[in-house]
């Protein structure tokens, strides 16, 4: 019996542990970015649960302009949910009786919110407003997709922060004409780089001297 | 010796467990801060709502809408108030353009673009609305206009936390802008015609239509 507690096996476990650490540590930190990066955990392209299945689809489709219900999103840095008479204004006579918007009267009768499952939620620590972004020529498209196609509503871009850096460093890639904010099928890849940058003179987008990138334009 | 593996891999696990665990609360809790966000729900009301209704007779401070023309769309007219028949400001061209915008985002879905009656929503069932071209509404003032767009009227319920004041009276100027469009004489018309030519800051489409 020997007497040794350690075999000469053991120096190749040994290395093999080491190797493993290393491997199955960068392994592991891979995984969880991969996890952190996928829809799964951000939800993009996810269609989300809501209390009424409103599609945004159908109703851009009729031709109601986003701002009938968004009412606030040029105008204030939060946009709007748009309350449950707004449902109403059309829907105390069109499909009155539709068992899918019972929430919707059960809302307007009593008074109680109805708790939509908010699609676009930047983190706490995040500042951000909506209609600096609306009035500089950011169209509702360049960061929400095309909603006008979603039946429900789904976030199509992760909001990473990489993501607004991107357009806070070169705006010029995204801007567009003011009266093309609404528009969700423009692209503004259509018009020239030179057009875009001076649109984004235009409306004295100030990104020189790295402005739009300080840390505390948007974590203040 | 298995013994030894067996206690390194559990005590790693719980070295890893136990450095993310706080981690990701760290994490979260940044994300999601003790504070209210816009809207947000909050279990410290009965009704859950973090934003507060006002409460019932109260005035925040600056608020105080004391101006019956510009808010109520009245105007003293031989000592009685009566539906006003002036704008409480002067509309410009500008303020026509902001009126066509509004009017296209918030009326046309029911009235129609060119003021007929004839939107989408009535289209789609809504009993119909009334088009703007008939003598009794030709004859209506700006006041009436504001009146309505502020507390509806039959079935159209009002627009007041859809539309703020001033376009809402930017609203009724375009709508008797429409009003005339569609009832111009053809003298009226080449006449705007004229000065369309002449001036390229126009409405772009009061004459299009119909």
């Amino acid at each position: 019996m020997s007497s040794q507690l350690f075999t000469t096996t053991h120096n190749t476990l040994a290395r093999l542990t080491l190797l493993l650490i290393v491997l199955g540590g960068a392994g592991f930190l891979g995984f969880m970015d991969m996890i952190h990066r996928s829809p799964y955990v951000r939800y993009t392209k996810v269609r989300r649960e809501q209390p009424v299945p409103f599609s945004h689809k159908h109703h851009t489709n009729m031709g109601i302009d986003c701002r009938y219900c968004h009412t606030s999103v040029e105008v204030s840095g939060f946009a709007n949910i748009p309350p449950t008479q707004t449902c109403m204004n059309c829907h105390s006579e069109i499909y009155k009786d539709a068992p899918i918007l019972q929430p919707v009267r059960d809302s307007y009768a009593s008074g109680e919110s109805l708790e939509w499952t908010r699609v676009h939620d930047l983190p706490d620590f995040v500042y951000f407003n909506h209609a600096i972004h609306v009035n500089k020529g950011i169209g509702c498209a360049t960061c929400h997709g095309r909603v006008d196609q979603m039946p429900l509503t789904w976030r199509e871009k992760p909001l990473f922060m990489k993501w607004c850096l991107e357009c806070h460093r070169d705006p010029a890639q995204n801007v567009r004409p003011k009266d093309k904010i609404f528009d969700m099928a423009f692209d503004p890849a259509s018009l020239s780089r030179e057009a875009r940058e001076a649109l984004v003179e235009e409306y004295g987008i100030d990104h020189a001297n790295h402005r739009l990138t300080n840390c505390a334009i948007c974590h203040r | 010796m298995k013994r030894r593996i067996l206690y390194t891999l559990f005590t790693a696990t719980l070295l890893l467990g136990s450095g993310c665990k706080p981690l990701f609360d760290i994490r979260k809790a940044m994300y999601d801060q003790p504070k209210y966000e816009t809207l947000e729900a909050t279990d410290f009301f009965g009704d859950r709502r973090s934003a507060r209704p006002l409460i019932e007779g109260t005035v925040a401070q600056g608020q105080l809408r004391l101006d019956d023309h510009l808010y109520q769309g009245l105007e003293w007219i031989d000592g009685e108030q009566l539906q006003a028949r002036t704008y409480p400001f002067e509309i410009t061209m500008d303020d026509l353009k902001r009126g066509k915008e509004r009017y296209e985002i918030f009326c046309s879905v029911c009235h129609g673009v060119s003021g007929y009656g004839d939107g989408i929503v009535v289209q789609r069932g809504f009993p119909p609305a009334p088009g703007y071209h008939s003598d009794h509404l030709r004859n209506m003032p700006p006041g009436y206009f504001y009146s309505v767009a502020t507390n509806g009227y039959g079935k159209m319920k009002g627009y007041a936390s859809q539309i703020p004041v001033e376009d809402r009276w930017r609203i009724a100027a375009y709508i008797q802008t429409l009003q005339r469009s569609q009832n111009a004489t053809l003298e009226e018309y080449e006449a705007a015609l004229r000065a369309q030519s002449s001036n390229d800051n126009h409405l772009d489409s009061t004459h299009d239509h119909h």
